[in-house]
């Protein structure tokens, strides 16, 4: 009965990020990075404490911590809508250990997409929407060198950078590779491919949501219970009340069903096919939430929670920001119900079951 | 800042489900094949069959966590989930026992004197008596406390005089017993949990008269039970009396848990997919992703309840949040089902799956109704969030 796996969950990976986002991932932190200023105290911590190679096995020079404890911490940053490239660091050192590569230093960041390898063995490319691109030291990302498909780090001096920011603020920046040669590079294990980055980076931004969701009900809960209308906290009024359940209904569906695809991806560390279906499982869970959920947490907040002063919208915009990423609801229904045809009518409800008869 | 407010823990299931699964779909498959059942929506709440219910009690499917003492199998609620889940994504008729087995039979088991344990439960356990639920009245719905059936002490029991509704089975054959919530001292508006007491009012005594209700799809399936100066012996009392409140509050935990509040008509998913599958276009297959993602989400959040069970916790406000949104899936499965299945299907006059969608689409309304309103659970979810 509730057995878990090996991988069980270390607290004291989770209660060190708990402590150290809520010490530093201030509001006046997260807007400050908005502005275009790097929180360098928070990232140094965040080295510092090692966060940052969870998923990094000991032999690629990281922590060697279970896939679980970085899927929590990344819900817990989520939950402080921690403005530095911790996701999107634990997401490129998960693509290099995957590939036998040892992590280099510094904030890393991600590329989707497969890009080429040119004859001068450079890299060349353009990926769009990069995350944390400019506050990133690497890119690391897939390339196909002929019939050879290598994971590659490329460092981000070599790039040419067209800056931009997602609708949570949060850098979001067109990458050229303009035949930057990579400083790390090896062939991509049998099976990883483009793929297999959509599924992590959309199964990433599931946990971040999921704490951003959850960070979005308690302050629904929190300005229910203090702001008071017609002589009594508006917390008191059904048709309020009757919307924060909802609220807490989708955030408690995306936090199980994040949980559920963390646990299959678990089992390997890598995105095999039983993973792959929990993890389009998540990411449709988000989309549709993540319509709902902001918007209840906005409603009950009224106007106060519409300026930017009020810290409601580093949850609800970062929410509204992740739902697209790695593909959005639509994308991963849209093959997610491929899949489900693939089953076909009577193997529907045995592949249901599966996940929790092994 | 709390990251989570409501745990769903893992649950994986032990070889012994593992193995009932396999078992109980050779079962299930067998009797589809022979004619041993037509699939249903909706099939706990409208497919009664006393003989498949006692082919049921034949295998030990029913009454699987009693001791075996009262007849019962003593097996885990992890199999029991099992052998529920697969009979409702079956459409299986699993009406008539639906009722004892979930409830009833556990309310008895833990509340209820010897003679009645020693009497009832192995019947129930076999499939040969079923239960129906006595709380909701004429002028009592979503306010349960303020049922006015009487019980009136007489020599050796009570004298009981009042009307329940919404029964649903109390009509069928060998429907026996119906725990009933009953005012056993008069209602005081301060204390208004106070004199209520659950007694067990047996429906062949005289002075009971159960008269069916058409539903809006023209079945009958629940009734309206009259009790005109029935008597009910003392040892048809639950608990003690006057304790009433706290034992119904029990008996709606165990009401509200279960896969049947987003599984009622899985059965059409799974028959319009021979269908889909035919000439599936973007629009089909994205509704398909969708509805498999929540059932599987659904799944997770409604075993988590099942593992917080077996953990000894009491998962009363999970077990709300869990059925308020399964409940609400439950329509919108149809309702996203109706918008990709083609006219022949939707017009179709013979077949399986026209059958089955009608049979959703009029009982859907009942599912966020029954083992108390939405709105009544939403109640309960903010209460433990502290805003009420």
């Amino acid at each position: 009965m509730s057995e878990t796996d090996s991988h069980t969950l270390d607290t004291v990976i989770l209660d060190t990020a708990t402590r150290l986002f809520a010490d530093l991932s201030t509001s006046e932190t997260i807007n400050a990075a908005e502005k275009g200023e790097w929180p360098g105290a928070l990232w140094q911590a965040i080295e510092a404490s090692g966060l940052h190679l969870t998923w990094v096995p000991e032999e690629c020079g990281g922590a060697g911590a279970g896939m679980l404890d970085g899927f929590a911490v990344l819900k817990a940053a989520g939950a402080a809508a921690l403005p530095v490239p911790l996701a999107e660091t634990l997401l490129a050192g998960w693509l290099l250990a995957q590939a036998g590569l040892e992590v280099p230093e510094g904030p890393l960041t991600i590329a989707r997409g497969e890009h080429r390898i040119d004859n001068n063995g450079a890299v060349t490319g353009v990926a769009l929407a990069v995350p944390h691109a400019r506050s990133a030291r690497q890119i690391v990302a897939l390339a196909r060198d002929g019939a050879r498909l290598l994971v590659v780090a490329v460092p981000v001096s070599a790039c040419a950078l067209t800056l931009d920011r997602n609708l949570a603020g949060e850098p979001w920046d067109t990458v050229d590779f303009n035949g930057a040669v990579a400083t790390l590079s090896t062939a991509a294990p049998v099976g990883l491919d483009a793929d297999s980055i959509d599924a992590m980076g959309a199964l990433v931004r599931v946990n971040q949501a999921a704490g951003a969701l959850g960070t979005a009900l308690e302050l629904a809960i929190q300005y229910a219970g203090e702001r008071e209308q017609f002589g009594r906290p508006i917390g008191k009024f059904q048709a309020i009340q009757h919307m924060i359940a909802d609220l807490a209904g989708e955030a408690a569906a995306v936090n199980a069903a994040a949980d559920a695809a963390a646990e299959a991806v678990a089992v390997t560390g890598a995105v095999d096919a039983d993973a792959w279906v929990e993890i389009a499982t998540a990411k449709v869970r988000l989309g549709q939430a993540a319509s709902v959920g902001p918007a209840i947490a906005h409603q009950v907040h009224g106007a106060m929670g519409f300026t930017y002063e009020h810290r409601l919208h580093h949850f609800t915009r970062r929410a509204w920001a992740w739902r697209d990423e790695f593909g959005n609801e639509t994308v991963w229904a849209r093959r997610l119900g491929d899949a489900v045809l693939g089953w076909g009518a009577d193997q529907l409800w045995p592949r249901i079951t599966a996940v929790t008869d092994k | 800042m709390s990251s989570s407010r409501f745990r769903f823990p893992r649950v994986t299931m032990p070889a012994a489900a593992r193995a009932l699964r396999q078992e109980v779909r050779e079962f299930l498959a067998a009797e589809r094949a022979s004619g041993g059942y037509v699939p249903m929506a909706d099939c706990w709440a409208s497919g009664f069959s006393a003989e498949f219910s006692r082919k049921l009690g034949q295998r030990g499917w029913l009454g699987m966590t009693w001791p075996r003492q009262y007849g019962g199998h003593e097996r885990s609620f992890l199999e029991r989930y099992v052998v529920t889940e697969e009979m409702l994504a079956a459409g299986a008729p699993v009406m008539a026992h639906w009722i004892a087995d979930r409830q009833s039979g556990t309310q008895m088991l833990r509340h209820a004197s010897d003679e009645v344990k020693n009497r009832a439960l192995p019947r129930m356990a076999a499939g040969q008596t079923f239960c129906a639920i006595g709380m909701s009245e004429p002028n009592t719905g979503s306010d349960l406390a303020s049922v006015r059936t009487r019980a009136d002490k007489v020599a050796g029991g009570w004298k009981v005089n009042g009307r329940k509704i919404w029964s649903t089975g109390a009509h069928g054959e060998g429907c026996d017993y119906m725990i009933s919530l009953v005012r056993t001292a008069p209602a005081d508006e301060k204390e208004r949990h106070q004199g209520l007491s659950q007694l067990i009012i047996d429906l062949k005594a005289p002075g009971v008269t159960v008269r069916g209700i058409e539903d809006i799809g023209g079945q009958v399936h629940f009734n309206e039970t009259l009790f005109e100066d029935v008597f009910v012996p003392e040892s048809h009392l639950l608990g003690k009396e006057g304790h009433g409140w706290s034992l119904v509050v029990g008996e709606l935990a165990l009401e509200r848990s279960g896969p049947e509040r987003f599984l009622s008509s899985f059965i059409a998913l799974r028959e319009a997919m021979q269908v889909l599958a035919a000439n599936p276009d973007d629009r089909t297959r994205e509704v398909l992703g969708h509805l498999v993602a929540r059932i599987k989400t659904l799944r997770r959040m409604s075993l988590g309840i099942a593992g917080l069970l077996q953990e000894g916790k009491s998962p009363e406000t999970e077990a709300a949040l869990v059925k308020d949104m399964a409940t609400r899936f439950e329509r919108e499965l149809i309702e996203q089902l109706r918008v990709v299945l083609p006219e022949s299907v939707l017009l179709g006059s013979s077949g399986v799956l026209p059958r089955l969608l009608r049979e959703a689409i009029l009982r859907v309304p009942s599912s966020t109704l029954r083992g108390g309103t939405n709105e009544v659970l939403k109640g309960m979810i903010v209460r433990q969030l502290g805003l009420r």
